[in-house]
């Protein structure tokens, strides 16, 4: 990482080492470096892929829908005009950009990394200065490998304790944002600590990340220890046996001294943490598996009463009614925060053969990446998922977003993997609830929420 | 292309918190690869009581005439009309990194963009298109919005030199800009009608 100097009010030139596009941002990026008449500044920082999309059934007849195939195509044609590394969609490799990035070691510790996408903040899981930028953004990174940033504010969020079994990272990442709020994180950089967050493995670590932007944060990040090592070691950008044992050295510094003061810091007990459920049209909605949904005549406040209305309105729920009571049409196991291998085993696990429920229409696998694809079904994964009456699909993002043909019918309640649960995100009418990915397969079995710690702990008891 | 220093304009108040980009400009108008004609559907499931979809042809600006409106939505009020000043709650501009919700604002005619608090991304994009957002304290919003509520036509005078608002009693409230994104639209013209 370079600093090329800092001004008075402490913006600073970053040098940046390692782009990742996609197709949705980056086609005007690509348009204003022709029309400029300028080059990509550093051609092997870039990799590419198409992810949003992109169907995720049978590929051999390419992309049905016009404009989304004429977007993929022009991340094509750009890639291959300007010299740039993609991953095709019919690639073995590709998949969701940020599963790929760190499933390929493009992304690495130590690394400044940018994309045109929000959820860039999921590499910084590898200890890298990762985050979203804006499509004029990604055509200056282009241009020149610099952006100007001003320094952020720093957040420790510590997460002290064990985890239950059953409960993960996704449940850590909502529990955070009900703490602090969806602009908690606005203006800072948040850097995880703690027992609990340093006991993730590094997929974990990635999932807590990715959704720092839900916090408002650009920037998430956990320290460089020994589990990041070993994650990196051996992918295909990694640095070679030849420079292992220096980039190894390099990447121990990464991580904040002891006694490193933090412009706020916020504590949580992992221990009592339980699986975590939305039930409004913001990440902030969360309430434990075990509650019931806010009634809008206990809050004080006008406007937080009006959010909770509109909220509910929206949610076809009403005040007072209990988590577990909420009945699913849909289920989405999938998108950048829960796609990877641990994921796909979290949710095959509390399976146990059994069948999703007869009134949920739909119940989607979207593995990341075609690696992470191809890992699973050596697994039997795949097996699993469909002998339960699971689809599963070709990588992308999916119903996260709805870009591409899957997404939800208006009114539909959808126990979904993913991190927005915006009005209208994933399907215009469709109302999200977020959860892990053990939570969204136990709730595909009952057609309803049931909490998968309780579930796992009984079938534990059961075993002895 | 007009480099703006000050700008008179009609305020349209949006009274949510956390309105995201994808309730800015939903995610099938982002299969465009180019940066204008968004404006049509700013807000699109707000603005419109059907579905829409990218395919739908070339519609005036900012008023579909084929297209049923959600009358009861802000900008479909005719007292709203031609604004170019967008009030509204906390964070506004979350989630995803989207430019294009501000290419719909700058193609739907928003020039300012006014809340307690902007998502960061979002704040970093405006820039980049001569659409200026800016905060005002919580207390500061709230009397926008209660004054616009009983004042048909209530505009603003934003200076971004002086870096305040004159609200139509002359009172004025300043807000914050940090010289450096304040020099690029002076001098780069980028803060341009």
């Amino acid at each position: 990482m370079i600093n090329c100097g800092i001004n008075a009010e402490g913006a600073s030139v970053l040098y940046i080492d390692r782009h990742l596009v996609h197709e949705v941002t980056s086609p005007q990026a690509f348009e204003g470096l022709r029309m400029a008449n300028r080059k990509p500044w550093r051609v092997d920082s870039v990799l590419a892929t198409p992810d949003h999309n992109v169907p995720t059934t049978d590929r051999s007849k390419g992309i049905e829908e016009t404009v989304a195939r004429i977007q993929v195509e022009t991340l094509d044609n750009n890639c291959e005009e300007f010299g740039l590394t993609e991953y095709k969609m019919d690639d073995p490799r590709q998949g969701i950009v940020h599963v790929v990035g760190p499933e390929s070691g493009a992304t690495l510790p130590g690394m400044t990394v940018v994309c045109g996408d929000s959820h860039t903040s999921t590499h910084g899981a590898l200890g890298a200065l990762s985050f979203g930028i804006g499509t004029s953004e990604v055509e200056h990174v282009l241009a020149t490998q610099c952006l100007i940033q001003k320094k952020s504010k720093n957040m420790l969020v510590q997460v002290n304790g064990q985890l239950r079994d059953g409960v993960s990272a996704k449940d850590m990442a909502l529990a955070i944002i009900g703490e602090i709020g969806t602009a908690g994180g606005s203006g800072y950089a948040i850097e995880f600590g703690g027992k609990a967050v340093r006991a993730l493995s590094v997929e974990g670590r990635m999932t807590l990340c990715n959704m720092t932007i839900e916090a408002g944060a650009r920037v998430g990040m956990v320290a460089v220890d020994e589990k990041t090592i070993e994650y990196v070691r051996g992918r295909t950008y990694a640095p070679k046996p030849d420079q292992w044992e220096q980039a190894k050295a390099a990447w121990a510094d990464l991580h904040s001294d002891d006694g490193a003061e933090f412009d706020r810091t916020v504590i949580l007990d992992g221990a009592v943490i339980e699986p975590q459920v939305t039930w409004g049209t913001s990440p902030e909605m969360v309430l434990p598996v075990g509650g019931s949904i806010p009634r809008p005549e206990d809050e004080t406040d006008s406007v937080k009463r009006g959010n909770i209305e509109r909220a509910l309105a929206y949610m076809g729920l009403d005040g007072g009614q209990e988590i577990i009571d909420i009945k699913l049409d849909k289920v989405f196991i999938g998108s950048c925060t829960n796609s990877r291998i641990e994921d796909l085993r979290d949710a095959a696990a509390v399976i146990n053969g059994r069948q999703v429920a007869e009134t949920v229409n739909q119940a989607l696998v979207v593995p990341g990446s075609g690696l992470v694809k191809r890992q699973a079904e050596a697994e039997g994964l795949d097996k699993i998922f469909t002998e339960a009456g699971f689809e599963w699909r070709e990588p992308g993002c999916s119903m996260c977003l709805a870009m591409n043909a899957d997404r939800l019918g208006d009114g539909e309640h959808c126990a979904s993997t993913s991190n927005r649960n915006f009005e209208g995100r994933q399907g215009q009418g469709g109302r999200t609830h977020l959860v892990s990915p053990a939570m969204a397969a136990v709730a595909a079995i009952a057609g309803h929420f049931v909490d998968v710690a309780q579930y796992i702990e009984a079938q534990a008891e059961g075993a002895e | 292309m007009d480099a703006f220093t000050t700008l008179d304009g009609l305020v349209v108040p949006l009274d949510r918190a956390n309105v995201d980009t994808d309730a800015i400009i939903p995610k099938q108008f982002l299969k465009s690869v180019k940066r204008s004609g968004f404006g049509p559907n700013l807000f699109d499931e707000w603005r419109y009581l059907d579905v829409g979809e990218p395919d739908q042809g070339d519609v005036p600006l900012g008023y579909s005439t084929e297209r049923p409106l959600n009358a009861d939505f802000v900008l479909n009020q005719p007292r709203y009309s031609g604004a170019q000043v967008l009030l509204a709650r906390d964070n506004f501009g979350c989630g995803s990194s989207r430019e294009h919700a501000v290419w719909a604002l700058l193609d739907y005619g928003i020039r300012v963009v006014i809340a307690p608090s902007f998502a960061d991304i979002f704040y970093n994009n405006c820039f980049k298109n001569g659409v200026l957002p800016f905060a005002l304290s919580v207390d500061e919003v709230d009397r926008l919005f209660k004054e616009i509520d009983v004042n048909e036509g209530y505009r603003l005078q934003v200076d971004l030199a002086a870096q305040h608002v004159t609200l139509p009693s002359g009172e004025t409230m300043n807000f914050e800009i940090d010289n450096f994104r304040k020099e690029c639209k002076d001098s780069m013209r980028l803060l341009s009608v």
